[in-house]
């Protein structure tokens, strides 16, 4: 079976060459359309920007925080449909395809530079870019390798650098930018995976409402640890609040996972999306605002199918886990212990037979077990046992079948990963538990879809950044070795988002996409919109929007929100204490996502800067808005 | 209790997820023969540098 699964792959992967190819050759780039004067298909744009959008992050990532947090994750959605697509090609992508075009820039830093009149905002736009994309890029990786590990049966690791490979090839060999036929393959391939997941899904459940109402009766199984965090369900919204100043931990923590879903989630990718650099760019290789508008309703349909679908069936994925999963495979030991570690969240380690009293009474019950098809070498895989878990003995050569009965987080707790589970993995583990075998593969072919149409276009756009937008501006226009330069930009990403993909792992996909997501809106949004749409904004209202925003980004990340200042460690090293947040003020702030404080701070920058600096030459605002160039 | 979901918050993001891809078809469609802008010349001059960084690039 692997080597059928292997097959379906490298075909795929020829397929997707083969189209590239014939895409150089017949001149189908998004940029030979408008060389030649013809209209793409607004249903292949449409499909091309979406596969760029969405990735193995939204998919993987974010489904497994919806299967975590619940159904309240379709804001996310909400915002992605309304804001990544109407708003984006209606009211942005014109005005920037427009400028784009008339200032002759090919990057997001460019046209930015370009707009101000200045190198230094280019490279600045192209510095944050460079720095913080491959955290995205990782958070991309990762989604693939976690959903690759399992089919092949190989581990976390070899996966990861299976899944680098393919993409490292395909973005080397030719797919390094938009063949629009090439992307909307992928997207189309993404659509039908998207589309059977949820078919199918609904239907094992018992259809549309039973299936919801099933999730609904779950409630009362929400860990005790995530209640405590505000979660009243899957099908609820998590309790809103804001604690008093001084108010009691338990009081103040009641609230972080609402302010988490909807701060850090849904408000920091569903507005971030709108300064994506990546998908900016894709606005100017259309041919005209016709091709915007008509390609509206393809994404719009795309984004419900991507999103939307991910959202539901994560959520959903915890009624299947806990009453229609069910294991075939070898038992091993019905009653293997794993400790958690004297805090009780370090990652499970096996508990040796001359443990300690201390250490086997902190031990938790797991089930060793082999699947059909594990190498004898593999390590086994544990499943926690609880009240809920019933085993059945096949005998007489028969395998032996385990329900669970596990909801989905806690369905992916095992030896290395904390008690805590880990939602990056529900997703693949759900399709892989829950599907035949055909559709793995067919997912499998989503997600390398979903993740390379994505990479591709990261790792231009960081390749970009360090060659067209730092390295030209510095040697004043001397562009002999910028290609080069471009090429070790995608490598240097490339590597630096493999090296963060082995060092991180477990609930990271869906809060690095979300960190780099809130760091362009803090950054980028008022300075792009404004340059976009407001005559009167200046060069130094856009230096100063920038820095705000992005400084008091990483501020608030590494200084007050509890959950990121605690994983980067630095306040610590610097202050000598966790967070700066005083009990003067709520402990809400502390989970409150950067981009709410961040983005109002960048956006007043850049108005009161504007409004109390010189405006900038006439000719020049004419200029970026359709005028003719002024004279040097 | 909406389609068996809890919360009105969470079934309005349903609702809303699903007429927001309703509203993008019927803008598309609406948008599908109305007049279009003339391609300008330096339209086509910037496809034309960016094949040619495209093709630098590989």
């Amino acid at each position: 079976m692997e080597l059928f699964t292997f097959a379906v792959v490298i075909v795929y992967l020829l397929a997707i060459g083969y189209l590239g190819y014939q895409g150089y050759r017949q001149t189908k780039t998004a940029a030979d359309y408008l060389v030649a004067g013809r209209n793409a298909n607004p249903v292949v744009m449409a499909l091309s920007y979406g596969a760029t959008f969405i990735s193995t992050s939204a998919i993987v990532g974010f489904g497994g925080v919806a299967a975590n947090f619940g159904m309240g994750l379709l804001w996310l959605t909400v915002f992605n449909i309304w804001m990544g697509i109407f708003v984006a090609f209606v009211v942005l992508g014109n005005p920037a395809r427009r400028m784009g075009h008339h200032l002759d820039a090919h990057t997001f830093p460019e046209l930015m530079g370009k707009r101000y009149g200045s190198r230094f905002v280019q490279i600045l736009c192209a510095l944050i870019i460079f720095c913080f994309m491959p955290l995205y890029a990782m958070a991309v990786i990762i989604g693939g390798a976690e959903f690759i590990g399992p089919i092949f049966h190989i581990s976390y690791d070899a996966a990861l650098y299976l899944f680098v490979a393919i993409v490292a090839a395909y973005v080397i060999a030719g797919g390094i930018k938009g063949v629009m036929l090439t992307d909307a393959l992928q997207g189309t391939i993404m659509l039908v995976g998207m589309v059977a997941l949820m078919v199918i899904t609904y239907a094992k459940l018992g259809g549309f409402s039973p299936a919801h109402q099933a999730l609904t009766d779950l409630a009362p199984r929400v860990p005790p640890a995530l209640a405590a965090l505000g979660h009243q369900g899957w099908t609820s919204m998590p309790v809103f609040g804001w604690a008093a100043s001084g108010a009691p931990a338990a009081e103040a923590s009641r609230y972080t996972l609402w302010w988490t879903m909807v701060s850090t989630v849904v408000l920091g990718v569903g507005i971030g999306v709108l300064a994506q650099p990546q998908l900016i760019v894709r606005f100017m290789t259309v041919k005209s605002k016709q091709s915007l508008s008509r390609g509206v309703a393809a994404g719009g349909v795309f984004i419900f199918f991507m999103t939307g679908v991910a959202f539901v069936v994560g959520a959903l994925s915890n009624v299947y886990f806990t009453g229609h999963e069910t294991i075939r495979c070898q038992i091993v030991e019905e009653k293997a212990l794993l400790d958690p570690g004297a805090d009780g969240n370090s990652p499970l380690a096996r508990v040796a037979p001359d443990a300690p009293p201390a250490v086997l009474a902190r031990s938790k019950p797991f089930i060793a077990y082999r699947l059909p098809g594990d190498r004898p070498e593999q390590p086994l895989n544990y499943l926690l046992r609880t009240p809920s878990t019933a085993i059945a003995r096949g005998g007489n050569g028969s395998p032996d079948s385990i329900r669970p009965g596990l909801i989905a987080i806690a369905r992916t707790v095992t030896l290395g990963t904390t008690m805590k589970g880990n939602s990056d993995t529900i997703i693949p583990r759900y399709v892989n538990s829950a599907f035949p075998k055909w559709f793995s593969v067919l997912f499998l072919m989503t997600l390398l879809s979903a993740a390379m149409s994505t990479l591709s276009s990261q790792f231009h756009t960081m390749g970009t950044a360090i060659g067209r937008d730092i390295f030209e501006p510095m040697v004043k226009g001397n562009t002999a070795r910028t290609v080069q330069i471009t090429r070790f930009g995608i490598v240097v990403g490339l590597v630096a988002a493999l090296i963060l993909g082995k060092m991180v792992r477990g609930n990271i996909i869906a809060l690095a996409t979300a960190i780099f997501f809130g760091i362009c809106a803090a950054a980028f949004l008022p300075a792009f919109l404004g340059g976009l749409f407001w005559k009167r904004m200046t060069r130094p209202a856009a230096v100063a929007s920038i820095l705000a925003g992005f400084l008091t980004s990483v501020f608030w990340s590494v200084c007050i929100n509890a959950k990121t200042a605690a994983g980067l460690g630095l306040c610590k090293a610097l202050f000598g204490k966790a967070t700066l947040l005083t009990p003067a003020f709520s402990a809400t702030w502390a989970v409150v996502d950067p981009i709410v404080v961040a983005l109002p701070i960048a956006a007043a920058t850049a108005v009161v800067v504007a409004l109390l600096t010189k405006p900038m030459p006439r000719a020049h605002v004419a200029y970026c808005f359709g005028g003719a160039k002024p004279a040097e | 209790m909406i389609f068996g979901i809890q919360d009105p918050w969470v079934a309005v993001a349903y609702l809303l997820s699903f007429c927001g891809a309703l509203v993008c078809v019927v803008y598309g469609v609406m948008q599908w023969n109305r007049g279009d802008e003339p391609v300008k010349p330096e339209d086509v001059q910037w496809a034309k540098e960016e094949k040619e960084e495209i093709e630098e690039a590989l």
